[in-house]
């Protein structure tokens, strides 16, 4: 078929589309009754995209009230099984069968209709619509001309009592915290009658409290016959929360084990198919002079709205500096405003007892200062230019690179190569365009180029984010031979366990400011879980536009 | 004085017809997510489609439906375009408005031959409010299109913000993957919210073509179309905000014209710019409100990301 009559086709569906839907609209429509799902089973899964073969005879299933975790690195395969369950994705060869019956699904309505939800990992949320509202959103009850926002409301008051969901329903969606809006999430799954709900890595952005409040709400779950998928790349909490783990290699499953018969490692090297390192080796460091202080820094926000209230923070050489808090609550805009591209309102940095609060990005890094950004797409690396040039973007005006107006290929060239093999960074060639590699080998890249520049003050935002098992493992243990060089860096994540594992002290963000600093030899998870989840800041916080909320009672 | 400020203010609520038609329609389908920079040249074939209709058929309401109808197919090309195609908004938008300049213009030379005038759509009176006092001329002895054209704008509130399908055009144009993921069809919201619009858009060329200037002539809206545009997010893409800016925009026309025919010692050049001047000016000094646009406008929506 060619192009045009393709077009012509799609043009003509849509008008016929559009007319049933306007008559569908002035007619509206009943509810019909929902079935039940108590077993599903997902036979033989193939699934290829251009060049890829994502799912490979993958069969899974899950029984009711049965808490089941699917494993595996990044690229394993899992999203996309789960994306084939709930009808994102028609699946190349394989069955779905609910209660024994096979079905197909089409869209994720076919999926709802069947009884399936999910949580993905980013949520699914309209922020500018209140929490009724995005509940109601695509209800098959509120396809009637005026919509009935009341009912809405009162059966998510019942459901949020059943299942401990704490959240406002007439609040907008985007004043929530993120702990609350996934209760959003799982309210919506909820009250479409969702049997199976499949959450994906739902626990990524949490405070530990949080953690704990969403694990009891699935036990609840469960324990009145839901079915749940949980996505996940933490082996504890995989453990804790779930009975059966079924781990994709190489969208292959590598194996399906009940959980009480097997141990963390069993299961990373699973994952891995090879040992691996979970612990991390944190030799002792002598902690050398203050390289990089912070003096009640005030900024504003991408909104215009403050998002730094008063920072007063010292990085010494030889030392992680971890800073916890949940995303949003100005960690990014800390690390723009030493890395200078978020200018400051207030207060001073200083990098190695010198004031360089008016200087120019450029000027900082030339001064040392490497950033490896939170958005490593967009902010750490040029898509369309090559791995070679990506790795001089910040040395290209230097000797031997460079000498007047031209450019020394040939120096570039040896360098990339250099950095290719000491950093493991898996490229096709240093000419290939570094859009094309994977996150974990994009970020060895951007690290790459940032270490070798030999830096004293190191910022790592997110370093982590996105990266299997085994990238993480990588970029673990740079860092730390960072910390052994005697460079000072401020670690700045949203992964808990990370900060604790890596730090030697933890500075604790909320809503703009820094509410407490623990040793990591005294920190507990909890005691900075409290601490991500609350704390003092007069000025309204990073996320919240609106007046800061009255504390709650008691 | 009080016949000057009547007449005045009854001009600018006939003045500001054509805007609201035009940029309420819009209203709903940038909410949607779609930027439908055509709207001018949509505005000129509703108002060549009105006054041809009207001037053979001698019926003026055939005249307005033949409008909605021409308005509503551009609307729906305008659809395919951005919303199957995926092409950029801006262009197509312009594109759009190009063919549309250009097609209204050939009419016009090909079937009316020259400018030609219609007795347009006379004002009807509310029986018992018309005869109160200034109010009543300025407000109750207007055209149908008037009345409708206020009339849509607690409709456009109601319908975006009291009625499901409301909810799916908010949805659809701040995170269209959310609305899919919960199965709402994203691309046939966008295709009702343009349509529609491109209707509105039509009986706002109707408005000016057989109700306010009664004649057509080439390039008759005079890019009308988009000051609606501007008027849209001078609005804050809310109806009520965007019939305040209309209403702000064709007032300072009205005074405009009543300056020009009453001779003040002012270059009707520059008194013809001021309205235009005050656009910028109030776009330039609200840029905060860009916040409030609607998160996916201009973006054409793909799955599986």
């Amino acid at each position: 078929m060619t192009a045009a009559s393709i077009h012509i086709r799609s043009f003509l569906q849509e008008g016929t589309r559009f007319i049933a839907g306007a008559l569908h609209f002035l007619k509206g429509t009943g509810m019909k009754s929902e079935p039940v799902l108590s077993t599903l089973e997902m036979k033989g899964i193939v699934k290829r995209f251009p060049g890829v073969l994502a799912n490979d005879g993958v069969d899974f299933d899950v029984r009711a009230g049965e808490i089941h975790a699917l494993l595996g690195e990044n690229g394993a395969g899992k999203s996309t099984l789960m994306k084939v369950l709930y009808g994102m994705y028609s699946p190349d060869e394989g069955q779905i069968l609910i209660n024994g019956k096979p079905v197909t699904l089409r869209s994720p309505l076919d999926a709802i209709s069947h009884g399936i939800g999910m949580i993905h990992q980013h949520f699914m949320l309209v922020p500018t619509l209140t929490v009724a509202e995005n509940v109601a959103l695509g209800l098959s009850s509120s396809r009637r001309i005026v919509l009935d926002l009341d009912r809405v409301t009162e059966k998510v008051h019942e459901l949020s009592e059943a299942y401990r969901l704490r959240v406002d329903p007439s609040e907008e969606v985007w004043r929530l915290s993120v702990g609350e809006q996934q209760r959003v999430e799982i309210l919506k799954a909820l009250y479409r009658g969702a049997d199976l709900l499949i959450l994906d890595e739902p626990t990524a952005v949490l405070t530990p409290q949080d953690v704990d409040e969403l694990f009891n709400t699935l036990r609840t779950m469960s324990e009145e016959g839901h079915s749940l998928v949980f996505i996940s790349h933490k082996l504890p909490e995989v453990l804790r929360l779930s009975a059966r783990a079924t781990v994709l290699r190489d969208g292959r499953v590598a194996g399906s084990v009940m959980t009480n018969a097997v141990s963390q490692a069993d299961l990373a090297c699973m994952m891995v198919g090879r040992e691996v390192l979970l612990r991390i080796d944190h030799p002792d460091v002598e902690r050398g002079d203050v390289r990089l202080m912070l003096d009640g820094v005030h900024a504003d926000g991408d909104r215009g709205f403050p998002s730094l209230c008063g920072i007063d923070l010292e990085v010494h050489a030889g030392e992680i500096l971890g800073i916890a808090g949940v995303s949003g609550n100005g960690q990014r805009e800390l690390a723009e405003v030493i890395a200078g591209t978020r200018s400051i309102s207030a207060g001073t940095v200083t990098l190695n007892g010198e004031d360089m609060t008016q200087w120019s990005t450029h000027r900082r890094l030339e001064a040392g200062i490497a950033h490896i950004p939170e958005e490593r797409m967009v902010d750490g690396a040029v898509q369309e230019f090559s791995v070679e040039e990506n790795l001089i973007l910040k040395n290209h005006g230097h000797a031997p690179y460079s000498r007047g107006i031209f450019m020394n290929f040939k120096a570039i060239a040896a360098m990339a190569d250099r950095l290719i093999q000491r950093y493991d960074i898996k490229t096709p060639s240093r000419q290939t365009q570094i859009g094309s590699l994977s996150g974990g080998n994009m970020q060895k890249l951007i690290l790459a180029r940032e270490i070798s520049r030999n830096p004293d003050v190191l910022i790592a935002a997110q370093p982590t984010r996105g990266l299997d098992i085994g990238a993480t493992e990588f970029v673990h243990q740079q860092i730390v031979a960072q910390r052994a060089d005697g460079t000072a860096i401020l670690l700045i994540s949203e992964d808990l366990d990370e900060v604790l594992s890596l730090s030697d002290r933890i500075a604790v963000m909320y809503e703009g400011s820094v509410v407490g600093v623990v040793d990591r030899k005294s920190a507990t998870a909890n005691e900075v879980g409290r601490m991500m989840a609350g704390g003092g800041c007069e000025a309204a916080g990073a996320r919240s536009l609106a007046p800061v909320s009255e504390p709650s009672a008691g | 004085m009080t016949a000057v400020i009547v007449g005045i203010v009854s001009s600018s609520l006939r003045l500001v017809t054509p805007y609201l038609f035009a940029a309420i329609g819009e209203t709903l389908s940038q909410a949607s997510g779609v930027l439908n920079l055509g709207l001018d040249g949509i505005m000129l074939i509703g108002a060549y489609a009105a006054f041809y209709v009207g001037i053979t058929t001698g019926s003026l309401a055939l005249g307005v439906i033949a409008a909605g109808l021409a308005g509503g197919l551009l609307g729906f090309i305008m659809a395919f375009v951005s919303v199957s195609m995926r092409a950029d908004q801006g262009v197509s938008g312009i594109a759009l408005y190009l063919f549309c300049l250009g097609l209204s213009e050939m009419l016009f030379n090909q079937t009316l031959g020259g400018v030609r005038t219609i007795s347009g759509l006379q004002p009807i009176n509310i029986p018992g409010l018309s005869k109160i006092p200034v109010l009543g001329p300025i407000l109750f002895h207007q055209n149908i299109l008037v009345y409708i054209a206020f009339a849509l704008v607690p409709i456009a509130w109601f319908v975006l913000n009291k009625t499901p399908f409301g909810l799916k055009i908010r949805a659809v144009g701040e995170n269209p993957h959310a609305a899919d993921s919960l199965g709402v069809r994203v691309r046939r919201v966008r295709y009702q919210t343009v349509t529609l619009g491109g209707v509105f858009a039509g009986i706002a060329g109707a408005s000016l073509s057989i109700a306010l200037l009664n004649l057509f002539q080439p390039n008759l809206t005079n890019g009308m179309g988009f000051i609606a545009v501007a008027l849209v997010y001078f609005g804050g893409w809310r109806p009520v905000r965007v019939l305040l800016g209309a209403l702000l925009f064709s007032t300072v026309n009205a005074l405009q014209i009543w300056a020009q025919v009453e001779g003040i010692g002012i270059s009707p050049y520059l008194t013809l710019m001021l309205p235009y001047v005050i656009t910028i000016v109030v776009l330039a000094t609200m840029k905060r409100r860009n916040s409030q646009a609607p998160s996916a406008l201009t973006k054409p929506f793909e799955r599986g990301q």
